[in-house]
C-alpha cells in the first residue's frame, strides 16, 4: 500500500446533529463532503436546517453530535481562541448583507483586511480590486445606504472575496433581489468558482438552480434527502 | 512598524469617534475632570500648607527663660553648661534689657511698657540644634527644665510640628478621596464604553464573523477609555490651574496688606504628568472592565 499524501475533502460533515436548548432538533445525522473547488447548493424549505448547517461550518454554533472538519481542522473541538483565525478561511455573504452603515463603501470592503492586519497600501490595492470585480469601483466614497439592494449585495460579496478566501458561503444571496440582479450575482459566484474557490450557497431560488445545474444537497426536516 | 501604524490608526479612529459626539464627550470629560480636580486641588493645597509649615519648623529652636531673680553668676553658669553640649549648634543670649528694647521697637507697645515702671522680662537663651533630629531638642527641653533658676523652657517649633502632623492626617484623607474618585472615574468610563459597545453592536458582530480576534475588537474601546481619561485629566489640571490663578490674585492682595509675598506654588511638572498618566490608566481600566464584561455577550447568531 502506498502512502496517501492527498488532502481530505475541503468540507467533511459526519453524522452531525444539532439540538437546541428546549429540544428542537435542527439537524439529524447529516453527512456529506465537499471537495476543494466544488460548487454546492443547499436547498430545502425554510426551517429545514440550511442556516444551521452554515453556522456549524463557520463555527458560529457547535454541533451537539458528529463532527465538522474544514480543510483538516475539526471545528467541533476547536479552541475559542482559534476561531477568529479559522473564520478567515471563509468569505461570508448574508441575505441581509450585514454592512456597516457608518462607514463608506471602501471601508466596508477593507474591514477583513484591517482585521487580518495588512499594511494600508496593500489594503487599498486589494479593496479596489475586489470592488472592481463586483462593479463598484468608483463608488468607494459612497455611503452604503445610498446603494440599491443589488449594489449592497455586491458590496457584501466584495467584502467576502477581498481576503481571497478558500471557501465562499452564501445564505440566500438572491433572496431579496429581482431576476436581473439575481442573474448578475449568480454569474459572479460562477466566476469565483471557476478560479478554484469552493462555493456553498444556501437557497430556495429554483431559477438559480435550474440555470447552473450544480450539485444539490437537499435538506428536509434536518436530514439530507436523497 | 505595521504594528505601530495599526495602533496609530486605532488611536485616530478613537479620537474621531469622540469628536463625532462632541456633546456627550464633553460632558464625560467635564465629569471626570471635576472628579479628579478635587483630590488634585486638595493635594496641591496640602503641599502648599506643608511647605509653609516646614519652613516654620525647619529651624526649630528652644527658648530658655531664666527666673527674674537669677543673678549674673547663675546666668553665666547656665550658659557654660549649654556651651559644653555638643548637640547644640547655635547659642544666643538675649538679656532682659535687649528683649525690652526689641519689644519697644517692635509692636507699638511703647506706651504700655513705659507705664510698667520696671522691666518684666526675664533673661533668655535661644538654642538651635546641630543637625535635623527633632529628638535632640526634645531631650534638651526635658533636661534644661530641671536646672536651677531656669523658669520655663519652650519648644518654639512645636505648633508648626503639630500642624505638620495634622497635615499628614489630611494627606491620608486626600488619599482616601482620591481612591473614591478614581473608582468613580472607572465607573464613568465603564458606562461610556458600555454604551459605545451597544451602539456598535453590529460592527462587533460583523467583525467577529469575518475573523476579528477579541484583541482586535477590544483595542479601540481601550483607546477610547484611555483617551477620555487623559482628556479628563487635562480638564482636571485646567480646573486646578484656574483655581491657583484666581487664588494667587487674592493672596497677592492679602499679602500686600501684611507687606509680604504670598503665593501658592504650582504643581511640579512631574506631578502634572502623574495626574495625566493616572487618569489615562484609570480610563483604560474602566474600558477594560467594561469590554471584558460586555464583549462576550455579543456573539454572531
Amino acid at each position: 500500500m502506498s502512502a496517501q499524501v492527498s488532502r481530505g475533502p475541503m468540507i467533511q460533515v459526519s453524522h452531525v446533529a444539532k439540538r437546541y436548548a428546549g429540544g428542537y432538533e435542527a439537524l439529524r445525522d447529516v453527512s456529506f463532503s465537499v471537495e476543494s473547488g466544488e460548487m454546492v447548493f443547499i436547498t430545502g424549505h425554510s426551517g429545514a436546517g440550511k442556516s444551521t448547517l452554515l453556522k456549524l461550518i463557520t463555527a458560529i454554533e457547535r454541533p451537539t453530535g458528529g463532527s465538522v472538519i474544514i480543510n483538516g481542522q475539526n471545528v467541533s473541538s476547536m479552541k475559542a481562541g482559534m476561531i477568529p483565525f479559522f473564520r478567515r478561511n471563509f468569505g461570508l455573504i448574508f441575505q441581509d448583507h450585514k454592512l456597516l452603515f457608518d462607514r463608506n463603501v471602501f471601508e466596508n470592503v477593507a474591514l477583513p483586511l484591517a482585521i487580518t492586519g495588512f499594511p494600508r497600501s496593500e489594503i487599498a490595492k486589494r479593496s479596489r480590486a475586489a470592488l472592481d470585480k463586483v462593479g463598484l469601483l468608483g463608488r468607494e466614497k459612497a455611503a452604503p445606504v445610498t446603494l440599491s439592494g443589488g449594489e449592497q449585495q455586491r458590496l457584501c460579496i466584495a467584502r467576502a472575496i477581498v481576503n481571497r478566501p478558500a471557501i465562499l458561503l452564501a445564505d440566500e444571496p438572491t433572496g431579496n433581489l429581482d431576476a436581473a440582479y439575481a442573474e448578475e450575482i449568480i454569474g459572479m459566484f460562477k466566476s469565483f468558482n471557476q478560479v478554484g474557490v469552493t462555493v456553498i450557497i444556501a437557497t430556495h431560488d429554483e431559477h438559480m438552480i435550474e440555470r447552473l445545474g450544480p450539485r444539490i444537497l437537499h435538506l428536509d426536516h434536518g436530514r439530507v434527502a436523497a | 512598524m505595521s504594528w505601530l501604524l495599526l495602533h496609530l490608526h486605532t488611536l485616530r479612529m478613537s479620537l474621531a469617534r469622540l469628536a463625532h459626539q462632541p456633546f456627550a464627550t464633553s460632558l464625560n470629560i467635564i465629569v471626570i475632570g471635576i472628579a479628579l480636580s478635587m483630590p488634585a486641588g486638595f493635594y496641591l493645597g496640602l503641599n502648599n500648607l506643608q511647605t509653609f509649615s516646614r519652613q516654620l519648623s525647619s529651624d526649630p529652636q528652644v527658648s530658655i527663660f531664666m527666673s527674674i531673680d537669677a543673678t549674673a553668676e547663675e546666668i553665666r553658669d547656665v550658659q557654660q553648661r549649654l556651651k559644653s553640649k555638643s548637640e547644640i549648634g547655635r547659642l544666643e543670649y538675649i538679656s532682659r534689657d535687649q528683649a525690652l528694647a526689641k519689644l519697644k521697637r517692635g509692636a507699638g507697645l511703647a506706651d504700655v511698657i513705659a507705664s510698667l515702671g520696671k522691666n518684666p522680662l526675664p533673661d533668655a537663651f535661644v538654642v538651635t540644634a546641630r543637625g535635623n533630629d527633632p529628638q535632640v531638642l526634645d531631650r534638651l527641653h526635658d533636661e534644661v527644665r530641671g536646672w536651677p533658676k531656669v523658669d520655663y523652657v519652650q519648644l518654639d517649633a512645636e505648633w508648626a510640628r503639630k500642624l505638620d502632623a495634622a497635615l499628614n492626617v489630611a494627606r491620608v484623607l486626600v488619599t482616601l478621596l482620591t481612591v473614591l474618585l478614581a473608582v468613580a472615574l472607572v465607573a464613568v468610563t465603564f458606562n461610556t464604553i458600555r454604551l459605545q459597545i451597544l451602539t456598535r453592536r453590529d460592527e462587533i458582530e460583523v467583525s467577529k464573523l469575518i475573523g476579528a480576534t477579541n484583541a482586535f475588537i477590544r483595542r479601540p474601546f481601550l483607546y477610547l477609555g484611555a483617551v477620555q481619561g487623559l482628556a479628563g485629566g487635562l480638564a482636571a489640571w485646567g480646573i486646578v490651574a484656574a483655581a491657583v490663578l484666581v487664588l494667587n490674585i487674592q493672596l497677592a492682595d492679602l499679602g500686600g496688606l501684611y507687606g509680604t509675598m504670598v503665593a501658592l506654588d504650582w504643581p511640579a511638572a512631574i506631578e502634572v504628568v502623574i495626574l495625566l498618566g493616572f487618569s489615562a490608566v484609570l480610563g483604560w481600566l474602566g474600558a477594560w472592565l467594561s469590554v471584558s464584561r460586555h464583549l462576550w455577550q455579543i456573539e454572531p447568531r
